[in-house]
């Protein structure tokens, strides 16, 4: 990532050769449907992956690590797809941590102190409560900055110290615990994952997706004339995306249970995260609130004289964060086993910081899901990564930081150079 | 040319005032069918805001408009475009981010049974648009920012007379534009025009409108100076309203050695 940008300062007529040097990279973007951006991320990727996993003697490309990695990392992506939509839309939101603070205390509170123990329906009934007012609190920001026109920032500023006072409030900052044995799971504990045979159903039952949604999308452009990549390319896509899906459930079935053979499988929070990435993906791509997100962030006003109602669509995009970060609580409160009124502090950055290492513009208009979940497997992997290398904490958050820089220039230099 | 029957487009009466700004000041235009309108005026003058009320922009302070003899209420641009009313703005109005086909059907998405974006079908229609108004229009799946500005120009364009146009807006549809362009833009107004579509010039210069036009409208200081059949007034006249804001046979000695 570095060596390269670097080459590119040092041509004496850099937008000419550049646009010569980057040729074989955009080809194979256009061959791949891939953005040439995200390919870069993902070759920053394995450098840092062979880079950390050398420096820590072979400790960080274990199952056992990427499992946690994966683990630990959930919230964060869950909420990253939530920012990703936020900010394309030009807009921010530094609540989202003060929000699954206060959602997670709120849903541990009705499930430990106001309904039954033991009753079956206490956790799922405390999970739509959780949603429901994740929702609400997406609706009230949603409303201010659409209808009062206050600043995203201001609102979400606001939100960040009222929702993490209110996580205090509800009981006077007493954290509350345990929580019911069922949801626990879904924080991915010893039991929390689907086991080997469920993760190889599933892993296959994507791949068959994948090969049907993508064969099927190639002979629609066929029948309208189209012009499709070539063949060879379709199958090299379908075939990097079934060792991609494949590889992953077999290092999720390598990690066992402590003291026995027995295979995890994909961790309950993991496919969770899966699922909101389906799903967002799929609302951004493919329904015309996705579609006017973007129109948004591009042009504004092209927006509003398209008859777009640029305010609905504003509320809608902080009520989905808001649900988004309701999920992020769940996750995160299942894992703790415990609403404590800290969770989720400083979220909101390495939410953000995410979403703009993977490619999101803070200008607007530009930004995908599965580039802020590679962003924040990256910022994972590096603080991940350090911790098994004994690098102190604070030392991680310059390392982190100067990382997030970097990623934002080689973006600025990359798009300045591109034509 | 001949102007019978109930007008296309009236507009009566229209105000609009910006905060201390008088920007539209009791002004009434209208549009046959088939009829090209220019309206002219210096920047400033009020004509873009004028138009503006017409494709739901912003409403009106006061007056009304008239479609077709009806008084319609125009409140939104979806509200203009349910009347047949489309609008070409000078800034195009296009998200850079999006590729041709996602700009052209902007806000009228075709969707699939199950409600989603049908993008095969979108882009199909917006081939075959584009490829008519631009024969050499390609990378239609590239954001249209990394377009030519006559292809940009082609995208604004086909939005417009995609969607069966009665009445089409046009503000200063070739300032930004080369003289190949200009004349494709030149002759799609005349092949509207045969078609019966009414359309609406805005522009600040009298030369890229006064041939294209079967009348002129000219506004200054936010007020309606006069309209007058291009056929019966000289290019002289229509400036001299222009820029005095009076009529030709208002204009004074005085006022004709400022213009000299």
């Amino acid at each position: 990532m570095a060596s390269d940008a670097d080459a590119t300062k040092l041509r004496s007529r850099p937008a000419k050769r550049a646009g010569v040097g980057l040729a074989p990279v955009e080809a194979f973007s256009r061959l791949t449907g891939l953005d040439s951006r995200l390919l870069a991320m993902m070759a920053a990727l394995v450098v840092i992956w062979i880079v950390l996993d050398l420096w820590t003697g072979g400790l960080f490309l274990t199952p056992r690590n990427l499992f946690n990695l994966a683990v630990q990392g959930s919230a964060v992506g869950i909420m990253a797809t939530g920012m990703v939509f936020v900010i394309v839309a030009r807009h921010i939101d530094l609540s989202v941590g003060s929000v699954l603070g206060f959602v997670g205390m709120s849903m541990a509170f009705l499930q430990v102190e106001v309904f039954p123990l033991g009753a079956a329906w206490n956790w799922p009934l405390s999970i739509a409560c959780g949603l429901a007012l994740g929702a609400l609190v997406g609706l009230w920001q949603g409303l201010w900055v659409a209808y009062g026109g206050v600043p995203a920032f201001v609102v979400t500023l606001g939100g960040l110290l009222i929702f993490r006072g209110a996580a205090f409030e509800i009981t006077d900052g007493r954290t509350v615990a345990p929580l019911d044995p069922t949801y626990q799971l879904l924080g991915g504990g010893i039991d929390g994952s689907i086991g080997a045979t469920a993760s190889w159903a599933l892993g296959l039952a994507a791949v068959a997706a994948v090969a049907f949604f993508s064969l099927k999308a190639r002979s629609k452009r066929l029948r309208y004339g189209f012009p499709v990549k070539p063949l060879w390319a379709e199958v090299a896509m379908i075939a990097a995306w079934a060792l991609l899906i494949l590889g992953f459930v077999m290092v999720m079935n390598a990690y066992t249970k402590p003291r026995s053979d027995i295979p995890r499988g994909i961790p309950i929070p993991v496919l969770i995260l899966l699922a909101v990435v389906v799903v967002m993906t799929f609302i951004a791509r493919f329904t015309t609130f996705g579609r006017y997100v973007f129109a948004m962030g591009g042009n504004p006003e092209a927006a509003a004289l398209s008859g777009i109602n640029v305010k609905r669509t504003t509320v809608r995009i902080f009520v989905v964060m808001g649900v988004l970060s309701a999920i992020a609580a769940v996750v995160t409160t299942a894992r703790l086993n415990a609403g404590t009124n800290s969770m989720g502090t400083l979220a909101e950055l390495s939410v953000i910081a995410a979403a703009v290492i993977g490619g999101t513009s803070l200008a607007g208009g530009v930004g995908t899901v599965p580039g802020a979940i590679l962003g924040a497997v990256i910022m994972q992997s590096l603080d991940n990564g350090m911790v098994l290398i004994g690098v102190s904490s604070s030392m991680r958050n310059i390392v982190i930081g100067l990382v997030l820089i970097a990623a934002v220039w080689f973006d600025v230099v990359y798009n300045r150079h591109r034509r | 040319m001949a102007r019978s029957g109930t007008p296309l487009v009236e507009m009566r009466s229209i105000c609009k005032r910006f905060g201390g700004v008088q920007a539209v000041d009791d002004v009434t235009v209208d549009l046959y069918p088939g009829e090209v309108v220019g309206v002219l005026g210096h920047n400033g003058a009020g004509k873009s805001t004028l138009i503006k009320m017409l494709a739901g922009a912003y409403p009106a302070d006061s007056g009304e408009i008239y479609i077709n003899g009806e008084k319609v209420e125009i409140a939104t641009p979806r509200d203009a475009r349910r009347h047949g009313i489309e609008t070409i703005y000078q800034t195009l109005a296009l998200a850079d981010n999006l590729d041709a086909p996602a700009n052209l059907f902007l806000g009228r998405e075709l969707r699939t049974p199950l409600g989603l974006l049908d993008d095969d079908a979108m882009e199909h229609e917006a081939r075959a648009v584009l490829h008519r108004l631009n024969p050499n229009f390609k990378n239609i799946k590239d954001p249209v920012k990394n377009l030519s500005g006559g292809q940009r120009q082609s995208v604004a364009i086909a939005r417009a007379i995609l969607f069966n146009a009665k009445i089409l807006i046009m503000d200063e549809p070739t300032a930004a534009l080369g003289p190949q362009e200009t004349a494709m833009v030149a002759e799609l107004i005349h092949h509207l025009k045969k078609e019966g579509i009414g359309i609406f010039l805005i522009s600040h210069d009298l030369h890229d409108v006064f041939d294209l036009s079967d009348r002129v409208s000219v506004m200054k200081n936010g007020r309606l100076v006069g309209t007058r059949d291009t056929a019966k007034a000289t290019k002289d006249q229509v400036l001299g309203m222009i820029i005095l804001g009076k009529l030709p046979e208002e204009e004074t000695a005085e006022d004709l050695a400022e213009l000299h």
